[in-house]
């Protein structure tokens, strides 16, 4: 299910493409799924913490987002990740933000 | 063609639009003569002056609106949705002769992009059709002057997989000259071509979305639009997936509308074969992994379509993901 639209059937996000004939995607077996899974954690974290946000995986199907506070959501892919965040936040998470862009270089 | 031919797995659709009055019902008419469409329905918005002598044309309700959904890449057409259904239904059933390929004609001022997510939102259709690509009519005499006037105009150009040019054969040569300039600026991976001769070139036209990729070079200045421009981003090293995943995500949810167009070829860590990745606005279609390089040339290639974005901030922006990303994979394997 979509999770801002409450649509069901949802929508396949491109980053997790169903495993057909022709498409790539890492959605093939667990245990390519888990790494990958893993893989965008630790990715995704390096950015949200400058928005004072955490990302975990939930039993490897979701993720859950959450405030440095406690406060948080549950997550279905990265289609919906970063309108979660700027709910979470409170805050625009503008990847061409030039001040955004700095704080991520000092912060490598 | 025989009844009991079972339909492809997935039929492919091809959205046919274009600027009011630049020939897009003239242009389906033409194709629709053509043996090659004899298996093709088609669905269009309004029966206009130009009659349809085809077996399958279904039409829309023209009062229908668009479904507001709680975020825009689940934007339905619901009167779209609800005729490719009954269409697939009554295909199933036989009560329609079977048809391999689906022609959608938008009207003039629509902007095309509810139509391709239609196609993916919708539970029921994206397991039966798939987007085959996007062709725009542009009139020869008059495109210019409308690319420069309507918004609506520029987006059709810059969605394009291929640019059907009509009118010209009554087109002033200079003027064409600036025109195609203009596409190339907007739009310079879509080939341009020519409708109005006398052959038809049908492959080309229903090929769109399989188009070869193609590397871009940067407009000049003098025919650059004032509003869409094109750019590229060429990478040497092999990208991480994942970071490209993120920051692709993150760029569409706050800039997706400006974003009109996205389409890379990538050479991705661990992977042998480049992997194609293809996006209007905020939708971007299940990536597709190639048999080969289509030259020799392995590096990453990046062309986006954007309205009034800097170009140098999206460079900027996919560097600095580009670093955290091979930060983030040192993290993971000392791990």
């Amino acid at each position: 299910m979509c999770a801002l639209c409450g649509s069901l059937g949802g929508d396949e996000h491109w980053t997790d493409a169903v495993a057909r004939d022709g498409v790539f995607t890492r959605n093939r077996d667990s245990a390519r799924r888990r790494l990958e899974r893993a893989r965008r954690v630790e990715v995704a974290n390096r950015v949200l913490k400058l928005y004072g946000l955490r990302l975990s995986d939930w039993q490897g199907t979701s993720f859950l987002l959450s405030t440095f506070t406690g406060k948080s959501e549950m997550v279905g892919d990265l289609g919906h990740l970063w309108a979660a965040a700027e709910r979470l936040s409170g805050r625009a998470c503008d990847p061409l933000d030039p001040d955004f862009l700095s704080r991520l270089d000092a912060d490598d | 063609m025989p009844m009991t031919e079972a339909p492809p797995a997935f039929t492919p659709v091809t959205l046919l639009t274009g600027f009011l009055g630049s020939g897009k019902t003239t242009l389906l008419r033409r194709l629709l003569a053509d043996p090659a469409l004899a298996d093709t329905a088609v669905i269009i918005n309004e029966f206009g002056e130009v009659a349809l002598d085809h077996l399958l044309v279904e039409r829309l309700d023209e009062d229908t609106v668009l479904l507001g959904s709680g975020c825009v890449c689940c934007t339905v057409r619901g009167e779209l949705a609800a005729t490719m259904r009954d269409l697939h239904s009554r295909r199933e059933r036989g009560d329609v002769p079977m048809f391999r390929r689906l022609v959608i004609e938008s009207t003039g001022l629509a902007d095309p992009f509810p139509v391709l997510s239609t196609l993916r939102a919708d539970p029921v259709l994206r397991h039966h059709f798939t987007a085959a690509g996007v062709v725009t009519t542009v009139d020869a005499v008059n495109g210019l002057a409308q690319l420069d006037r309507y918004v609506e105009s520029m987006r059709q150009a810059a969605i394009a997989d291929t640019i059907a040019l009509t009118k010209t054969d009554i087109a002033d040569p200079t003027a064409s000259e600036a025109l195609l300039a203009r596409l190339q600026a907007i739009n310079p991976a879509a080939p341009v071509l020519r409708v109005a001769e006398r052959r038809l070139p049908v492959d080309a036209l229903l090929r769109a979305g399989g188009n070869p990729f193609r590397a871009v070079a940067e407009p000049d200045g003098a025919a650059a639009h004032a509003k869409a421009r094109a750019f590229s981003i060429v990478v040497d090293e092999p990208l991480d997936w994942s970071t490209f995943g993120i920051w692709l995500a993150m760029l569409l949810n706050r800039h997706g509308n400006r974003i009109l167009r996205v389409k890379g070829l990538l050479a991705l860590q661990g992977e042998a074969r480049p992997v194609a990745v293809h996006g209007v606005q905020h939708l971007v279609h299940a990536p597709t992994h190639l048999q080969e390089w289509p030259d020799a040339d392995r590096r990453s290639r990046l062309v986006f379509i954007v309205e009034g974005i800097d170009p140098d901030l999206i460079r900027r922006s996919f560097a600095a993901f580009a670093r955290l990303g091979s930060a983030a994979a040192a993290a993971l394997v000392s791990a």
